[in-house]
Order: C-alpha cells, then structure tokens, then sequence
C-alpha cells in the first residue's frame, strides 16, 4: 500500500438518503420548461458534454476512427456546433483514438480496470490503468469492485481508488460506481463519498452494461454529494452519468438538475459529462430543429 | 369536593345547605366558586399527559377497577341515591346500570382507536394513517336529574378516551356523586383525571365554557340560554362544545363508542415508503 | 433594513449567472373569463337583488379580470331556498347511487378541462400555474373522486351507526386554494346527501364559477349547489341564516371565532379549519438533503399562503449551520415572479391586503431586532410580490413565531434535546399540522405522538390526498376533511 494521502471518511457524517424525497424533487425539476434561446443554448452545452463511447466486443480500429471522426466533426452542414469532449474506448484503441483525434482537443477517455465486472486482481487492474495512460488516455473510467462494496468491505473501495488514482499519474480519473447494482441511493452516496475522498476527479453512475444504467434520482444524489464535497473541501468534482441518456430532453433535464444542485460552476465539460452514444444525433437533430423550425430525420446524419 | 386526587373545601369557605324532597336537612355541601375551578383546571392539565399516556389496556383495567370497587360499595351508593329522593328499587337499578356502564366503557378503551382509526390508501408512496388522540382537558356540566348514572354515563366515555375532566355535579343531588368520588379515590385513577365541583350551575357555567386552558365542554341540560352562552364563550379559543341530550339513560342507545369519539381528535401521520 | 444573504464567503455556488430560462409562459388561448358573473342559484345565473358587483383582480399585474355579483342577503336567502327546496325535493329522494353518479360525473369533467382550471385560478389567485396545474387542479378532480365513491356506502363507514344527511350546508372558502377549497366542501356534502350554498372568497371568486358552469352542464337538479359570491358580510349573512343546518368554513382564526359565536345557541353544526404555526423540526440524524427540500416545500408552496405551512423550522444544533447555508443556497434557485410562467416557484402574493400584512410582520421582526435575509429577486413592477424571507436566530417570544403571517417567511430555531423541541413545538393555540425529520424510526413515532397536531408529516411535509383526513386541535378548528372522517361532519346519527 502506498502513499494514501487522504483517510477513510467518516460515515457518521455521511447523511441518509430518502427515495422518495429524492424522487420528489427529480419530479418537480423535470417540470422545468426550457424553450428558444435558453434552450438552443443547453442543446449546443450538453453537446459539447458528451464523451462519445463505443465500448463494445466487436469494435475494430477502423470503428474507433469514424467514433473520432463523429467527435471532431458531429454535423459540419451547420455553423457553430461544438465538438465532444471526448472519446470513450477499451484500452486496445487507446492508441487508434489518440492518433486520429490528434490536435482536435478532443480526450481520449480509456475504460479500465477489468471494466466492467471489475473482477480481477488489483495488481492486473493497476497495470492495465498504467498501459492505458502509456497508450496516450488523458481520462481513466475505472470500476469499483461492487463485490466488496456489497460486503461492506469500504476501505478496499478506498484503498482501490487511491491506487488507481496514483497509477494514472497525469491522467484524469472517473469512477464508475456501477449504480445500477448497488441498488440503493444511500449506497450510491456512500460508494460517491468513499471515491471522492479516495482521490476521484469524476464520479460516474454507470459502466452501461447494467440496467438501470444512469437515473436522475441517481445522479441527483451524486450531484448532491459533489456538492457536500465542495463545501467541506473547496474541491470540485466533476459528475458523469452513463447509460441510458438517449434524447437532448432528457439531458437538459440532467443540465437542469446540476443548474439547481451545483449552480454555473458545474455547467461546463470540464465537471459534467455525458456517458453516450446515440445521444450526440439526437441533440444535433434538436439543434436544426430549432434552427429550422423542421423535424428532423436521422438520415441526414452520419450515424458514426 | 374531589381535585387533584384531594377532598378539599372550596377556597371561598362557602357552601349551600341540601336537603331532601320533605325539606329534611340532609348535608352542607361546598359552594364551589371561579377560584376551585381554576385550580381544578391545572390540576387536570397537570394529570393530562401521564393519562393520555397510559396504555390503552392499563385505562380499560383502571375503568373495569372502578365498576369492582362500585360493586363493592353499592349499598351506599343505593342508600344515597334513595335519601335524593329515589325510590329504592329504582336506586337499585340506577346503581347496577352505572357499574354495568363503567364495565362496558371499560372494554372500549382499547378497541375504539381499532373502530376509529384508518390506514389511507393515498395515492403517492406514503404510508398514512389516522388515529384518534384524546381532545385534553374536558370541562363539564353533569346531568341534574340523574346523579349517579348520569354522571358515570357522561364522563366515563370521557376519560376512558384518555381526557381529564373537570365536573360540575347535579347541584342539588351531589351525594351520590360524592361518593363516586371517593370511589375514583380509592381505585387506581390517578390524581388529577376527574374532578368534581359542586357549585351552581348559573355561578360556574360561564367559566366552564371561557377558560382557555378548557379544550372542549360538554353540557346536558336542555337549556337555551345556557346553551347559547356556553357556546358563546367556547368560541374564546374554538373549543369543541358537546351538547348530550339523553332522554333516557337506560336504554341501550347509551352504549356506544361514539360517545367517546366525541372527545376524539384525530390524527393523520405520514411517512414516505422507499428504500 | 433587510438583508440580502451574505454571499461572500469562499467557497459558494453560482446560482445567479450562466444558463437561464426563457420564458416559458402558459397560453391563455381557450380560457374564457366573462366580463362579468352573477351568483349561481337554484341553477341559473342570476343577477345580484342588490344590483352591485366588485372587482377581481390578477395580483400579479393588479389588471382587472371581471367583475362579480355581490351578495346581500337576499341572494343569500334565494340560494338558501334553493338548497332547501333541491334538498326536499329531489336530493333527499334521489338514490346514493345516482347522487354518486352526479359526483363522478363533476370529477370527470374537471378533468377534461384541467388546464383551464389552473389557468384561471393562477390568474385570480396568484399561485404558480405549476402548482395550480400539477397539485391543485388534480388534487380537485381526485376529492370529487373519492367522496363520490362513498356516496351509496356510507353505512359502511359508521358501524353502528345509522348516518342522515344534515340539510342545507353553508360553506365559506379561503383564498389560497380556491378551487380546492370548494372541492374539500362541495364533495363530502353532496356524498352525504346535503346540498350546499358555497361562498368564495372575495380576491378569488372565478374558479368556483367556473365550477358553477360545470356543475349546470352535468345536469345536477338545481339548487343542489347554490354559489353566492361577495365579501365577509356575504359570509356572516350564510352564517347567520335560520335555514341553514351546518356551517363549513375555512379562514382565519379570528374570523372562524366570530362564527363560532354567531351560531351560539342554535343547532347548527359546525367545522372549522384555521389557523397554523407548524412546527419542523430537523434532527441532526436527518436525510439533510431531502430535508431541506421538505423545509423549502413547507414554507414557499403557495406563497407561503397555507395555513398548514412549516412556518416555524427547528433545527438541532450539530446540523443548524449545514442546514441554514444549504436553506440559503436552496432559496437562490427559487424563481420568483409571472405566476403564468411554467417555471416559477413562488407567484404574486394574493392581494395588496396581504402583502401589507406581511410587511408589517417583517417589520415588527426589524423592530424586535432579527436578523431577516430575503434572496435577490427581479420582480415585476406592478402586482403583490414578497421574495422568500428567512428570520434567523429568532426567539420564542417574537410575535413572528407567536402568530401566523401567511406568506413566504420562515423563522429558525435551535434546539438541543428532543424534550426542548417538543415544549416549542407546542407551545402555541394553534394544532393544525407538524413535521419531523429524523432516520430512526421510534423518534419518529415519539415525536409525532407527542406534538399537538391533527396532521403530522415524517420526513415529507405539505402533502394532501382526497383518503387522508385533515384538520386541526386547539385553535386551528374543529372537525377533519378528507376520508372517512371528512364525511362525519355532514351527517346526524
């Protein structure tokens, strides 16, 4: 064990959650109306907030250039539209995305640490986040181990978290606590404290290959941890839901919860992600939409 | 008179002679005056909380203790109901009738919460519930006519709801009551639920109704101007009035739970169901 | 002076600049509001016997809306004989089951004109057309509903019992919830088998003539419901009327104390739903997150015109800071301002009346020496506005905490021990409604046992449901509304 710098947070202090509560107030700012310009903005915001991802057995490299190309060009027929923030791929593309995306400024985002069970030796983990970095990842997703998690086995999800966080070095890290299985929203606060105190510099819902993958009630209560975070730390901890986002109303939604939980602060790639895929054509087909005043067809963009 | 669990006189020193049907002196008895009743009001506050508190099945036994201990001294109660003026088969009756009350509302105190209370089926994902919770301190003025089964029939509901009252007794028929008292004394109804003032109706009726530690007021008399002047002066600090009009205290109209619902207020909780 | 709060401090969030909303107003095509409205008795519209009609006005740009009948006695009377003759002629006689069918068919068409409900009660009222649209309208068409259900079992609902409708039922409403209110009275009386002369409140009166022409064109025989507008001296005349068996009313304590003298010495019977001080309290075991949002849902809902409001909050130490500087961040992002505006939190107060009186309480509250923060807000140039107030640090003595203000200000206590926070919460005449918020389950149940109220709200707060009965001990009133019990009131035995 080396060089853990912060401890075990105490979680006397970590406050309970309520569901319904939760839920209540995910209801009441989904009411929230977001029209014209305010919402052309949002549009062309949660846009530039998507890590464009593609994390599937059959990917080749000639899929994860045309991913890159999607990323640095989403709709070139308009004017104006932001690129991704970034590129979410398997360690062995690392390379192939970081090349094709050379210069664009756009992240190379690597999935790691034996994603997306977790199951494997924390030393294979910890190499694999290393390679990752040496491939050229600016972004690490790790996995916690949802199996010890589930044990109540805390520090090793510390311990874990602050060792991957030391093996990507430069690297940003995102940790993926894999919501969806550890079912209940106090455990989603606990799991949000223990990374975030272990060194996290995102924390995000879902790997995808679990249902229910991202849920507003979900990220609320992450958002609301970042938040507790920040007041204890001055830290800011960027916040990632991951799966399950398809359509440009259910991300203003996400937008408009971290407006009312976090304030502007947040409302930028750099602490807000979306973990997507088909997302980026729905809210490019908002965007002409509203430029247009026409419905769109998803024909008329590349679907890579 | 009966306060607080003592026998004390009243604070003024005054009383009134009672004397039977023939004019035969009979007794002094307290004239009770504003002061007895303030005192015998924070006297019942004060018991309020311990007997609200008692379980539902510790008040039914206290009650059903009451009726054993009425049973006990039932001759005397015979013997004063007769020297009012009862015939004493009729005093007989009257006796045996008020203990066969006390036994039935005996029963009821843990069982009308059961009747009374509800789970709501509300339609978000809470769990509601409402139940009855005693009013507090009840102010009221006994039956004239009847001493003993009036009596029994218009407080025991009462108390058995977990409320304390303060009772003004039938102004010229008293002794039977008294002797209640003294009854209530003896079992095991703490100090401070029941209190009794004997007095004047026409002296005592305003403060019933307008004392502000007073949470409700029950009355029986068929009586329009004390009627209109109790519910007047409840309105001071919105008491609930309660106006018992029994044309017979025999029949079996009188037992029922409504009766102590009366009394009741309820109260409805919610909790949200989630994880 | 108020203050605004004091942001300075370094680590804080940004609830000001960035992104914002548009506006996003609700359209007010299809939504009719005559020029003027005549009472609704035995069936028909008909104009006021005294021939004057007052004003109604949107509080939020003081514009004229209509005008309205106002009632003198001799409408009262005619509305009164209409209800006795409806209820002796046809009412009485009906079977349950098509007195239910009549109901029901009142929830229905409620619901098909939803939205233009809520778009008139937010401009006569004042409230957001979020809450009027997604908490009042619905909550309308659920108490029909329900109370129409019990109209052909209602022997179920009395073991024992033999239950008989009272009569003609005189019903007076507030202004906060105006619809509702109607609906809370209208509902439980036609069950029972009573008919009704309903008057509204004076600064709200168009939505219960909006009912008044659903309730023509559900074919109910006339006179089952009669609505008589005006102001107070309307109120007393239905009160005071010989002919009328049971008073409902719902208001202020003073006024429901003036009733409940009026009636002294008749047999009429009474309920009566009052004033409010709650108390919330917040123990330091609390889900801190959801409990904040309880405080907010408790005090800014409706202006803060509820009289069940969570006016008074208690806080346990060890979580008093985190709770007041997340209360503070939480007060940021409330919007403010068009109540039309799909995305405001907090509308107009309801009448320049009402704001006065508010101001005056925060005046009082400068003079005692509080500390009072308001959030920045940009509000309108013309209409009743109040931005949400928090009284800090106040003590138990300050009339603030003393007596019901009706509008957005929330006073703060501290407190250590549960038996201390108790003794506060019960230490007013009012008993109407309570919150707790703690994780352990027996401190629930203690807590809610042990305060002096008719509805308590665990770890949630302000939440209404047609099955739930509502209603207050001490000076907040007498008898419940809503569910089994809500039909007691209207029924002899």
């Amino acid at each position: 064990m080396s060089n853990v710098t912060s401890a075990v947070p105490d979680f006397r202090f970590t406050p309970t959650i309520d569901q319904v509560g939760v839920e209540e107030r995910v209801a009441k700012l989904n009411t929230r109306s977001i029209k014209k310009e305010s919402k052309m903005f949002a549009l062309k915001l949660a846009l530039s907030m998507v890590d464009l991802t593609t994390l599937e057995g059959m990917d080749s490299p000639g899929k994860v250039r045309q991913l890159c190309q999607k990323a640095m060009h989403p709709h070139d027929a308009v004017d104006d539209i932001p690129k991704v923030a970034a590129v979410c791929v398997y360690p062995t593309f690392v390379r192939t995305a970081k090349e094709t995306l050379k210069g664009s400024g756009i992240n190379v985002a690597s999935v790691a640490t034996a994603f997306p069970s977790g199951w494997a030796p924390l030393q294979s983990k910890l190499d694999e986040v290393r390679f990752c970095v040496d491939e050229g990842a600016d972004e690490i997703d790790m996995v916690i181990s949802r199996g010890e998690f589930l044990k109540g086995n805390y520090s090793y999800i510390f311990d874990e978290v602050a060792q991957v966080k030391e093996a990507c070095g430069p690297a940003h890290l995102k940790v993926i606590l894999e919501t969806g299985e550890l079912q209940t929203l106090d455990n989603v606060r606990r799991a949000s404290d223990i990374s975030m105190y272990a060194g996290a510099d995102f924390i995000k819902t879902s790997t995808g290959k679990v249902s229910p993958a991202a849920t507003q009630p979900v990220t609320l209560v992450m958002l609301e941890a970042i938040r507790d975070y920040y007041y204890k730390t001055g830290k800011k901890i960027g916040m990632k839901p991951a799966g399950g986002i398809r359509d440009a109303k259910t991300a203003i939604r996400y937008l408009v919860m971290v407006k009312e939980t976090l304030g502007a602060d947040w409302l930028n790639p750099d602490l807000f992600r979306f973990g997507a895929s088909t997302l980026a054509n729905d809210l490019l087909m908002q965007i002409v939409k509203q430029q247009t005043g026409v419905y769109q067809s998803i024909d008329y963009f590349s679907k890579d | 008179m009966y306060m607080g669990g003592a026998f004390p006189r009243s604070e003024s020193e005054r009383y009134y002679p009672l004397n039977d049907k023939k004019g035969n002196f009979i007794a002094n008895i307290c004239l009770g005056s504003r002061k007895d009743f303030r005192n015998a009001v924070v006297a019942a506050r004060k018991a309020f909380d311990g007997w609200a508190a008692r379980s539902a099945y510790n008040r039914g036994q206290i009650l059903y203790r009451i009726a054993e201990m009425m049973e006990g001294r039932k001759d005397q109660l015979v013997a004063e109901l007769v020297k009012e003026g009862s015939s004493p088969k009729a005093a007989q009756k009257e006796a045996e009738t008020a203990i066969d009350r006390v036994v039935y509302f005996a029963g009821w105190t843990d069982k009308y919460q059961q009747v009374f209370g509800n789970v709501n089926p509300v339609a978000s994902s809470h769990f509601n519930f409402s139940n009855p919770e005693p009013t507090g301190v009840v102010s009221v003025i006994a039956p004239q006519n009847e001493s003993l089964l009036g009596f029994v029939q218009t407080i025991i509901p009462i108390i058995a709801g977990g409320n304390v009252v303060v009772v003004q007794a039938s102004e010229m028929k008293p002794l039977a009551t008294l002797t209640f008292c003294e009854i209530l004394h003896s079992s095991d109804v703490p100090g401070g639920v029941v209190n009794v003032i004997t007095g004047k109706t026409k002296e005592l009726a305003s403060h019933f109704s307008s004392h502000m530690d007073v949470n409700a007021v029950v009355f029986c008399e068929d009586d329009s101007s004390l009627k209109k002047l109790i519910q007047e002066n409840a309105s001071l600090n919105v008491k609930g009035v309660v106006h018992r009009q029994v044309k017979d205290y025999y029949s079996d109209e009188n037992e029922n739970p409504y009766l102590i619902l009366d009394l009741q207020e309820i109260k409805t909780t919610w909790h949200p169901v989630g994880i | 002076m108020l203050k605004e709060f004091d942001l300075k401090k370094d680590i804080k969030l940004d609830f000001t600049s960035g992104w914002s909303y548009d506006p996003a107003p609700e359209s007010t095509d299809h939504v009719h509001i005559k020029d003027q409205y005549d009472h609704f008795i035995g069936g028909k519209f008909v104009a006021p016997q005294g021939g004057q009609y007052f004003d109604t006005t949107n509080p939020a740009n003081e514009k004229k809306l209509a005008s309205v009948a106002m009632g003198c006695d001799k409408d009262v009377d005619a509305a009164v004989k209409a209800a006795r003759t409806a209820y002796d002629k046809y009412w009485s006689k009906m079977s349950p089951r098509d007195r239910g069918r009549y109901i029901y068919r009142i929830a229905r068409m409620i619901q098909e004109r939803a939205r233009e409900f809520a778009v008139i009660e937010t401009l006569d009222g004042g409230k957001p057309i979020r809450e009027s649209r997604d908490v009042d309208v619905p909550l309308v068409a659920a108490y029909f509903f329900y109370y129409a259900g019990w109209a052909d079992k209602l022997q179920y609902a009395f073991p024992g019992g033999n239950p008989k409708p009272l009569g003609v039922a005189g019903q007076i409403i507030p202004w906060n919830f105006p619809l509702l209110m109607a609906a809370w009275k209208i509902a439980p009386a036609l069950a029972t088998g009573n008919t009704v002369v309903l008057k509204p409140a004076e600064t709200t009166p168009l939505t219960s003539l909006k009912l008044a022409e659903i309730i023509q064109e559900a074919d109910l025989p006339p006179g089952v419901v009669n609505i008589v507008t005006g102001a107070g001296d309307t109120g007393a005349s239905i009160v005071n009327h010989p002919n009328v068996d049971k008073i409902a009313f719902t208001g202020s304590t003073n006024v429901g104390k003036i009733i409940q003298k009026s009636i002294a010495g008749t047999n009429k019977k009474l309920t009566l739903e009052l004033g409010g001080k709650a108390a919330n309290i917040i123990f330091d075991d609390a889900t801190i997150d959801q409990a904040v949002e309880g405080i907010i849902n408790g005090i800014f809902f409706n202006q803060g015109h509820v009289c069940c409001a969570g006016s008074r909050l208690f806080v346990q130490e060890g979580v008093a800071d985190i709770i007041r500087d997340k209360l503070i961040d939480r007060m940021q992002s409330l919007i403010v301002g068009d109540p039309m505006d799909k995305n405001t939190d907090i509308g107009a107060i309801n009448s320049k009346e009402q704001l006065g009186t508010i101001q005056r309480y925060l005046e009082i509250g400068l003079n005692e020496g509080n500390e009072i923060y308001q959030t920045k807000c940009d509000l309108p140039d013309k209409g009743y506005w109040c931005c949400p107030t928090l009284v800090a640090n106040v003590s138990q003595s300050s009339r603030l905490v003393q007596e019901e203000i009706f509008g957005p200000v929330l006073t703060i206590q501290t407190f250590r021990t549960p038996e201390e926070v108790l003794e506060k919460a019960n230490n007013t005449p009012y008993g109407l409604s309570g919150g707790v918020w703690t994780d352990k389950g027996s401190k629930i149940f203690n807590m809610t046992n042990k305060v002096r109220a008719g509805v308590m709200w665990a770890n949630t707060f302000n939440k209404f449901d047609p099955t739930s009965p509502f209603g207050g001990y001490k000076e907040s009133g007498l008898g419940r509304e809503g569910g089994l019990h809500g039909l007691y009131p209207y029924l002899k035995f």
